[in-house]
């Protein structure tokens, strides 16, 4: 092949800011093509698609709702991955904190008053990280892979849902659907403007924090270097068992936040499907903003887009809106391709040498 | 029928599926390449291969483009991580998330429909039989073969392999194109044969079991095949359960794979030595050569 | 230089040049090579001996220049047309694979039909008729260094070569075993096999080759018959100046001990390990004491031990200053003054994506007051430390703090060494300190080590270089298989008694417990 990657000397800070633009821009521009296949003019479509959403108050309000969760487990999963900890059971652990949250007021419907909401969000917190704990315990003691266990931990922790709404924790007013009561007053999480509820507030706490933590405190250079050289984080005398078992419980616990508010807002109640596979557009979230929370911050909003404007093209275009799904796979392919600029650059291979006549010797 | 007949039979027909995935990786993986698309690769398989039978009517093709769509996301798993060289564990898990999304938007349309199902010959799925003469032929190719030994050496290390002459890139790629054949094979057997229909998300995780048999399996052909079996058993308790009428929660049953494959993965990986011994030593990492 | 012109050669390289980058590895080099010649490519590292040779081996093509073979004009696009020719090479770092066994790591080298068990005959017929013992289904990830590196001779003698290229060769072998190298080497120069062989030992290459083309800086110095020139003269054409010897050191004082182990024992870890067996060992500040070993030997592990990365049995095996750390980890261990340098200084001794600033954090956070405050990290004093090593120790960069991987090797391993030095640690430990450092870096890093050893500090060093440790150790203790020999000064050792030591060890110690029972 005469066009070779070759290793920069140095990582290029500017390619690490342009690689996501540039994804975005792909992404838009196969978005505009699957538009014209599909029969709908492309501009339209990508104005329905990403600029749409962005033009109303309700619409900016849902971009918010949205972006809570998204950010709230991206934070976690970015300080994750900088570690190289690959935590894919965000979905899991959101699911595992509404369980235990949403146990409140399933189990003690007539408790109303404030501390009803913290002992909600406390143990939302908690369940998420006790569900995120198994895989780092497994991965710490048996070595295990922690991708797939804490994958495997999602499709129990579905299931274990799904049991608990159609038998125990069912509303029995609620004519056999399988749900919980609706919860109520200090069981549902404040209002802040319109339908952005605190969870917004709770998701730039986390962004911001962890961005401090991440960039200026020791934690945060323990946990870049283990991700980076995990022998040269022996040598400096951090603990990697240590390390795993913090990413878990850190995302994890705040997967079990998202969960938690989610239902305390958005769902209002238990159900089989609570989330719309938030813990996996997390992933996608932490790639997009770099793995550095403030970049999660402003991916997340990104990334809302994507859902809002599937749920526009159902509507003004007739087209489904699992193509938000599809737009999400393609962005992340984008930039895991245009990253690749980042360490490396292409060269041009020169030709071979030429058998021409030799030169005297000296 | 006999009842101890049919549960063989479904043991069977459940382990199949796994078989033919894992077998797949476990010759990605032998190259050194991590592909945890499979899953991705597996549903894609799954609808085209439904998609293709319904618009058709003909099962037989159903199986071509299943594997063709198992290959063409390979293909794009492969441009990223071997030409691009990204990172090979969140590229894998974008194959998984753009499978997903792109087969639901894909099927939505044969949803409901009936299948064209795969005939059977002697009473027999020939997907069956071919899932062992597959694993045979893998475990030749690989333990008795030149090929093979390329392949082993690509995934001990490529460095040396690269220092020898050999075409660590395009070994990679080849491999990965199979198991992708694989993948996508295993997605048709169960839109074509398991369940002749379509259902978003029908995999249901059989990918990421397939990937934790690789493991279990210590890279070794036959012992995917013991591994693939025992989850067939797994899978079949809750059915059994719900034909004997134990008081026990479907969710339960249903969750037991997961809960298997879990289990699994900690007794092979506490035994380090198995793992470290056997698993290819360039597993996962770049490879960018010198010129 | 002499006239090559006329005469019959079998391999002319012909003004080679070869970019990386901004790099000239090669700049206008020319070679000829005789039938039947030992010839020696000479030059310290980085001069561009292994990026000439991957050239004439196939495995790099050259941005410019020609190849003749036999008088040809020929081009070298792979390794595997290298070897059609008649080329073949045993690399510094073996293209083994661990998980295969010697027949099939053979195999994977040879064209032609597959076939294992004929392949294994022809295996153990040529390794025993050359003095080379091999045993074809053995796993190479078993073996040991010297044996790995006799199949890969092996494994080109098996495809007839014409000329064999080694590239430094004895860096992994004891004396003895070299001896056994050139026996075979001259066997095989006698037979008609040319040799080409790259190595920085001048010993070797005076006793060894007819003649010599020495490398400084990508482009050829000289040409001369090595048989001619004294060592001296030849490393001046090496180094192109005299080479700074470690100024004469003052009688170290006996001080009281600041680093003991005693009778440290470690386990294997994992199946390629070596296990540690009661090594004893007393290092007095003012001193510097050499470990000796042939790569292999239990070098990494008993750094390991030492450091603090592999915690110990028994908390007294290991004191620092008289006080016992074997049961604390490194960050203790430092607390209390010690300070290492590991072999591998990118991935272990520094991260290599992180800059120079950052690096200094990563070893001296928990000793040095300034650098975290609450847990925040101090970038300004890291910054102010970094800048100040690079200054004393003459680190060439860049950018102002560039990352750890953008520096060459050997200034990077002067940077991990002076992080460490700038500490004034009581007791330094460094494992394999000029490792793949050209000679400027590292006698910049030996004559440090002495210094700080003659402030008072107690210096442990591990190296595979005998050269280097008869340099500045004072005393000198030998590893092999995972055992000390005693310490003795250097002066009452000589290469020879380290060689049987590295060989013998065990044997040396079952007298010594025969004699007290």
């Amino acid at each position: 092949m005469p066009l070779v990657l070759e290793k920069r000397a140095e990582r290029s800070t500017r390619m690490a800011l342009l690689s996501p633009v540039l994804a975005i821009l792909l992404t838009v521009i196969t978005g505009a093509i699957i538009f014209a296949l599909r029969g709908i003019d492309p501009l339209h479509g990508l104005y329905v698609y990403f600029i749409e959403p962005l033009t109303q108050l309700w619409s900016l309000q849902q971009l918010i709702v949205k972006a809570t969760p998204l950010v709230l487990i991206g934070v976690g999963l970015a300080v994750c991955y900088t570690a190289n900890v690959w935590n894919i059971g965000a979905e899991g652990q959101l699911t595992a904190g509404a369980i235990l949250g949403g146990m409140i007021p399933v189990l003690f419907p007539e408790w109303q008053s404030p501390l009803t909401l913290l002992a909600m969000l406390i143990l939302g917190i908690a369940g998420g990280m006790a569900y995120a704990a198994i895989p780092a315990v497994l991965k710490t003691r048996f070595s295990a892979n922690e991708i797939l266990t804490s994958l495997m931990l999602v499709y129990v922790a579905r299931l274990l849902l799904d049991w608990l709404v159609r038998g125990p924790w069912r509303d029995p007013q609620g004519f056999n659907f399988p749900k919980t009561i609706t919860f109520s007053d200090w069981q549902l999480l404040p209002m802040l403007w319109g339908s952005v509820h605190a969870g917004a507030l709770f998701a730039v706490l986390a962004a911001v924090i962890l961005a401090f933590v991440m960039g200026r405190m020791l934690k945060g250079f323990e946990i870049r270097v283990s991700g980076s050289a995990p022998r040269a984080g022996r040598f400096a005398g951090f603990s990697r068992p240590r390390t795993v078992l913090f990413c878990f419980l850190l995302s994890g616990g705040l997967a079990g936040l998202a969960g938690i508010t989610e239902v305390a807002s958005v769902v209002g109640q238990l159900q089989p499907q609570i989330s719309p596979d938030y813990g996996f557009a997390a992933i996608i979230v932490a790639f997009l903003g770099r793995l550095n929370p403030l970049g999660v911050l402003v991916a997340g909003l990104m990334l809302a887009v994507s859902y809002l404007g599937g749920e526009a093209a159902q509507v003004s275009l007739g087209l489904s809106d699992r193509i938000a799904k599809v737009f999400q796979g393609i962005l992340l392919f984008f930039i895991l391709g245009c990253d690749t600029l980042i360490l490396y650059r292409f060269r041009w291979l020169k030709t071979q040498v030429s058998a021409t006549a030799a030169q005297p010797a000296e | 029928m006999d009842a101890s007949l049919a549960v063989l039979l479904t043991i069977v027909t459940a382990a199949t599926p796994l078989l033919l995935a894992a077998i797949g990786e476990l010759v990605v993986e032998r190259s050194g390449v991590l592909n945890l698309g499979v899953e991705g690769m597996m549903v894609m398989g799954a609808v085209a291969g439904f998609g293709a039978a319904f618009l058709t009517g003909n099962p037989y093709v159903g199986v071509i483009a299943a594997i063709i769509a198992g290959m063409a996301m390979a293909l794009l798993f492969g441009l990223l991580t071997l030409t691009l060289v990204s990172n090979q564990v969140a590229t894998g898990l974008s194959l998984t998330l753009l499978g997903l999304g792109l087969s639901g938007l894909l099927g939505e349309s044969f949803v409901g429909e009936p299948g064209a199902r795969l005939p059977k010959y002697f009473g027999v799925d020939m997907l069956i039989p071919f899932s062992f003469i597959l694993t045979a032929a893998v475990a030749y190719v690989l333990f008795r073969t030149k090929a093979g030994l390329i392949i082993r050496a690509v995934g001990d290390s490529h460095n040396s392999a690269h220092a020898l002459g050999y075409r660590v890139i395009w070994v990679r790629y080849l491999c990965v194109l199979f198991g992708g054949g694989c993948a996508g094979l295993a997605g048709g057997y169960l839109s074509l044969v398991y369940t002749p229909q379509w259902v978003e998300n029908m995999t249901a995780g059989r990918g990421w079991i397939a990937l934790a048999l690789v493991v279990f399996a210590s890279w070794m052909p036959w012992r995917l095949v013991a591994g693939a079996y025992l989850f067939g058993a797994i899978s079949i308790l809750s059915f059994v359960g719900q034909t004997r009428a134990w008081d026990i929660p479907t969710q339960f049953m249903n969750s037991l794979p997961y809960l298997g494959t879990i289990l699994a993965l900690v007794v092979i990986s506490a035994n380090r030595r198995l793992t470290r011994m056997n698993a290819p030593a360039s597993l996962g990492q770049a490879f960018v050569p010198d010129r | 230089m002499t006239d090559e012109i006329g005469k019959d050669h079998l391999l002319e390289a012909l003004h080679i040049v070869k970019i990386f980058g901004n790099l000239r590895a090669n700049d206008d080099v020319s070679l000829y090579v005789r039938p039947g010649e030992i010839h020696a490519l000479l030059g310290e590292n980085g001069a561009g001996k292994s990026t000439l040779v991957k050239i004439i081996y196939g495995a790099l093509q050259p941005t410019s220049g020609e190849l003749r073979w036999q008088g040809a004009p020929v081009t070298i696009p792979s390794p595997a047309a290298a070897r059609k020719l008649g080329i073949g090479m045993v690399f510094q770092h073996f293209s083994l694979f661990e998980a295969l066994t010697v027949a099939e790591n053979i195999a994977l080298a040879l064209p032609g039909v597959f076939d294992i068990a004929t392949l294994s005959k022809r295996i153990s017929s040529i390794s025993k008729d050359y003095g080379l013992p091999l045993e074809p289904s053995a796993t190479v990830g078993d073996l040991s260094v010297g044996e790995r590196q006799r199949i890969e001779i092996i494994r080109c003698l098996l495809q007839e070569p014409k000329l064999l290229i080694m590239d430094e060769p004895t860096a992994v072998l004891t004396p003895q075993e070299a001896d056994q190298l050139f026996l075979v080497l001259e066997r095989l120069a006698k037979e008609g096999c040319s040799i080409l062989y790259i190595s920085h030992r001048l010993e070797e290459v005076k006793r060894l080759c007819q003649s010599a083309t020495i490398l400084r800086m990508g482009k050829v110095v000289a040409c001369v018959d090595p048989r001619k020139e004294t060592a001296a003269s030849l490393a001046r054409l090496m180094v192109g100046g005299d080479i700074h010897i470690v100024r004469p050191k003052a009688k170290p004082k006996s001080g009281k001990p600041r680093l003991t182990l005693d009778r440290l024992s470690l386990a294997q870890d994992g199946h390629f390990g070596v296990a540690l067996r009661d090594v004893s060992l007393n290092v007095a500040g003012g001193e510097v004491v050499a470990i000796a070993g042939v790569a292999g030997n239990g070098q990494s592990e008993l750094f390991d031990a030492v450091s603090g990365e592999k915690l110990l049995k028994r908390n007294e095996a290991l004191l620092i200053d008289g006080k016992p750390c074997g049961r604390r980890g490194i960050t203790a261990r430092r607390k209390m003054g010690a300070a290492f340098v590991p072999e591998e200084r990118l991935g272990h001794g520094a991260v290599p994506g992180f800059r120079l600033s950052e690096n200094v954090i990563l070893t001296r956070y928990a000793s040095d007051k300034d650098l975290t405050r609450s847990g925040t990290i101090g970038r300004d004093a890291a910054l102010a430390v970094s800048e100040r090593v690079i200054k004393s120790f003459d680190v060439r960069k860049g950018k102002p703090d560039p990352e750890a991987r953008a520096l060459s090797g050997g200034n990077l391993q002067k940077f991990v060494v002076g992080r460490e030095l700038d500490r004034n640690p009581a007791v330094l430990i460094v494992n394999q300190p000029t490792w793949g450092v050209d000679a400027g870096a590292a006698a910049t890093i030996r004559q440090a080590l002495v210094d700080l050893a003659r402030a008072g500090s107690a210096i442990l060093v591990i190296s595979q270089d005998l050269d280097e440790i008869f340099e500045i150790a004072d005393r000198i203790a030998v590893i092999s298989r995972g055992q000390l020999s005693q310490a003795r000064p250097a002066s009452e050792l000589t290469r020879e008694k380290i060689g049987l030591l590295m060989a013998g060890e065990h044997e040396v110690r079952e007298e010594r417990h025969a004699a007290r029972a």
